[in-house]
C-alpha cells in the first residue's frame, strides 16, 4: 500500500501545545516538509522568537537558537556570517519583527543576509495576551484598542513587507496565507522558493503568512479563517511582493 | 615569534582578539573606542572567514555576537558606557544560554550621555550582572598596554572554558594611549577548544536547543543554580591581584585600571619621603579579589581606595575586610583623572593624620 502522509522527518512526536485554530501547528509544519523536501533539515539552523512560537523549538528537529524579543534577524546573521554553507531561518511574530525588532529587521534585509525570515501576521500579541500589534487593523477590538484600533489615536496599520521589499538587499517577500487549503499550498511553494533563494546564495527572503489567532480573535476557528479571507486579505493583499528571480529560466 | 609593537590600547585588543581566534566582530560607533571597530575593520578582512559587521545598533550588534557563538565562532563586541547599557540584554541572555563572548567596555562620563573623558562609573554595571536576572559576568581590569594583550587572550579563553560572557573594563585614556606591547603569536583555529554545544545543523546527531525560556520554576531554579555553581567555581579559581611595595605597608592603596597606574606613581613620590606605602591592584573585578585583601588585610590596617567614580569597588573591599581594617575613599568622578601628585598629597595626609609614621607598639 502507498503510503501518502506520514509526519515530517523534521517534526518531532510532540503534539502541538497551540490554540485550537491557530496557524502555528500548520506553518511549522510546512517548514518541517520543505525542509524535507530540499534536503536542507541536517544543515539548517533556526532562532524562534519571543512569543507563542518561542515553543517552535519543541516541535521542528533542526538546531534552534532562541533570541531575545525582535532580535531573530540579527542573531541569525551571527550564524550565518559564521556558517555560510549552513541554512538559517528565523520564525518571528507581527510584534517580533515589526515593532521591537524593526531595525533588525530591516537592516539584515538592507544588508542582504542571506537568510530566509518566516513572518506570522495574525494581528495581536498572542503570548501576552491579545494586545494591539503593529499590524492589527483599522477598527480591530483588541485588549490595548477598546472600542477598535483608530488610526488618529493608535496609528495606522504597518505594511511591513513593502518596507523589506524597497531595501535593496532583499531578493524574495511573498504574503500568504494559510486559511485555505489552497493557501496551505500556497505558503508552503512561498516557503520553498524562499529557501532556495538562500540556498542560490541571493540574499534575504521573506514570507509574511497571514495566519489566524481565534483565542485573541475571540471567534471560532472556522470564523477565523473567514475572517482573514473578507478582512484581513483587504488590508494585506496575499501577493508576491518582490522577486528578484522574475525574468530568469 | 612575538612582535614587539608600539600600538594604541583599542588596537592592541582588535589585534590580540585575532591572533586568540576571534573571527567575528560586531560594533556600532561610540567615542571613546570607535578606533577598535576601525582596526576590525580592516584586520578581520584579511583572516580566513572572518566577519566585521557595523551593527544598526548596539543590541543589534551584541545579537549578532550572540548568534556568532552559538555558530561556534570567538565573537566579539565593543562599546562605551551607554552603549553597553544598550548591551545588557545580550549580555543576560548570553549568561542564561551560557554562551562565550567577549565584551570590551572604555568607560567615559556617566550617568547619561555624560563625556567621553575616562571614569570608573560602571564598575557596579560591570560587576553585578548589569541585565537583569540572576548571573554575573567575569570582569578584567588590565591597567597598560602588555596587559590588554594579555588579558584580551585570557578573556576569549576564560569565555570558552566556562561558557561565560568576558567585560574588558577599560577607559578612553587606556585605548587611546600607545605604549611598547608585545603581541602574542596567532592562534590556529583548528589550536581552540572543540564545542560539542554549537549549532551548525544537526547532521549525525540529535538535534539541538540553545535557549533561556525555562517555563517550570522548579527547572528555572535548578538553572540558576548551576550557574551559580559555576560562579562559585569562577570565584575560587579565577581572582587575580597584583600587589607592589606592600611588604612593610602600613598604608596599602586599592586601585585599578588608570586609577592604579596613577595610583602607582603617587606611591612612588611617597616612598621616596619615607611613607610607608604599598598598592593592591585587582586585575579581575569579579570575581572580586577577596583572597588578596584578606591577606593584605592581616598586616595592614589602614586602606584607601581611590576610584574615578564617587565610590563603587569601595563597597567590595568593605566586604572583603569585614570590618577588620578601616577603609578610606577617594574618589574623582565625571572624566577628572588626578595626577599622581593629587593623590600623594591625599595618601601623606591621611597618613599623617592615622599617626602611621609612629613605629607600631
Amino acid at each position: 500500500m502507498k503510503q501518502i502522509f506520514q509526519r515530517p522527518k523534521y517534526l518531532k512526536k510532540t503534539p502541538f501545545h497551540y490554540c485550537p485554530g491557530c496557524g502555528h501547528s500548520i506553518i511549522h509544519r510546512l517548514i518541517a516538509e520543505v525542509l524535507e523536501e530540499l534536503d536542507i533539515g541536517d544543515i539548517a539552523v533556526g532562532v524562534p522568537p519571543a512569543g507563542c512560537a518561542v515553543l517552535a523549538y519543541d516541535y521542528l528537529d533542526v538546531d534552534m537558537g532562541e533570541a531575545a524579543h525582535g532580535r531573530s534577524p540579527a542573531v541569525a546573521t551571527g550564524i550565518k556570517r559564521t556558517l555560510p554553507d549552513r541554512i538559517v531561518f528565523s520564525y518571528q511574530g507581527d510584534g517580533d519583527i515589526a515593532a521591537i525588532g524593526t531595525a533588525e529587521t530591516i537592516h539584515s534585509a538592507n544588508r542582504g543576509e542571506n537568510i530566509t525570515v518566516i513572518f506570522v501576521n495574525n494581528g495581536c500579541y498572542g503570548m501576552t495576551g491579545g494586545q494591539m500589534a503593529p499590524t492589527t487593523i483599522l477598527e480591530q477590538e483588541t485588549t490595548t484598542t477598546p472600542g477598535g484600533r483608530s488610526a488618529a489615536h493608535h496609528g495606522h496599520p504597518i505594511d511591513l513587507s513593502e518596507m523589506i521589499a524597497i531595501t535593496h538587499g532583499s531578493v524574495y517577500i511573498e504574503r500568504t496565507s494559510v486559511h485555505s487549503v489552497k493557501h496551505i499550498l500556497g505558503t508552503k511553494k512561498a516557503l520553498k522558493k524562499a529557501f532556495n533563494c538562500q540556498m542560490e546564495g541571493r540574499g534575504f527572503s521573506m514570507v509574511e503568512i497571514l495566519s489566524p489567532c481565534p483565542t485573541n480573535w475571540k471567534l471560532s476557528p472556522i470564523d477565523s479563517f473567514r475572517r482573514i479571507e473578507k478582512e484581513i486579505t483587504k488590508a494585506y493583499p496575499l501577493k508576491v511582493i518582490k522577486d528578484l528571480t522574475i525574468g530568469e529560466k | 615569534m612575538t612582535d614587539k609593537v608600539l600600538m594604541r590600547g583599542t588596537h592592541v585588543i582588535a589585534e590580540t582578539a585575532i591572533r586568540a581566534g576571534c573571527r567575528f566582530y560586531a560594533g556600532y560607533p561610540i567615542t571613546p573606542q570607535n578606533e577598535l571597530a576601525e582596526y576590525m575593520s580592516g584586520a578581520m578582512l584579511k583572516t580566513d572567514e572572518g566577519t566585521f559587521i557595523q551593527a544598526e545598533s548596539e543590541i543589534a550588534a551584541v545579537n549578532m555576537v550572540i548568534g556568532a557563538s552559538m555558530a561556534g565562532a570567538r565573537a566579539m563586541t565593543s562599546s562605551s558606557s551607554p552603549g553597553i547599557s544598550l548591551k545588557q540584554e545580550g549580555i543576560s541572555f548570553l549568561a542564561a544560554q551560557e554562551l562565550p563572548a567577549v565584551i570590551v567596555n572604555a568607560m567615559r562620563g556617566g550617568p547619561g550621555l555624560g563625556n567621553i573623558a575616562p571614569t570608573q562609573g560602571d564598575y557596579f554595571q560591570a560587576t553585578r550582572g548589569g541585565g537583569h536576572g540572576d548571573y554575573r559576568t567575569i570582569v578584567l581590569a588590565p591597567a597598560k598596554g602588555q596587559e590588554l594583550a594579555d588579558l584580551t587572550i585570557k578573556a576569549f579563553d576564560y569565555a570558552d572554558h566556562y561558557r561565560s560572557p568576558v567585560i574588558i573594563l577599560i577607559d578612553g585614556m587606556m585605548g587611546q594611549m600607545m605604549e611598547p606591547v608585545l603581541l602574542p603569536e596567532p592562534l590556529q583555529l583548528s589550536d581552540l577548544p572543540f564545542k560539542d554545544w554549537i549549532l551548525d545543523g544537526a547532521r549525525r546527531r540529535p538535534s539541538r536547543i540553545i535557549r533561556s525560556l525555562i517555563l517550570d520554576p522548579a527547572l528555572e531554579e535548578e538553572h540558576n543554580w548551576k550557574l551559580y555553581r559555576k560562579y562559585e567555581n569562577i570565584s575560587r579559581e579565577l581572582q587575580i591581584a597584583e600587589t607592589y611595595q606592600t611588604d612593610d605597608a602600613r598604608l596599602v592603596v586599592v586601585a585599578y585600571g588608570t586609577a592604579a597606574r596613577i595610583a602607582k606613581g603617587a606611591i612612588k613620590r611617597v616612598r621616596e619621603i619615607g611613607l610607608k606605602v604599598g598598592l593592591l591592584r585587582p586585575l579581575t573585578l569579579w570575581p572580586f579579589p577577596v583572597k588578596a585583601m584578606e591577606e593584605a588585610s592581616r598586616f595592614v590596617k589602614e586602606f584607601l581606595v581611590y576610584e574615578m567614580s564617587t565610590g563603587q569597588m569601595v563597597e567590595d573591599i568593605r566586604l572583603a575586610l569585614k570590618h577588620r581594617s578601616e577603609v578610606h575613599f577617594h574618589g574623582r568622578p565625571g572624566g577628572i583623572v588626578s595626577t599622581p601628585d593629587e593623590i600623594a598629597k591625599i595618601i601623606t595626609s591621611l597618613y599623617y593624620r592615622r599617626g602611621l609614621e609612629e613605629e607600631p607598639g
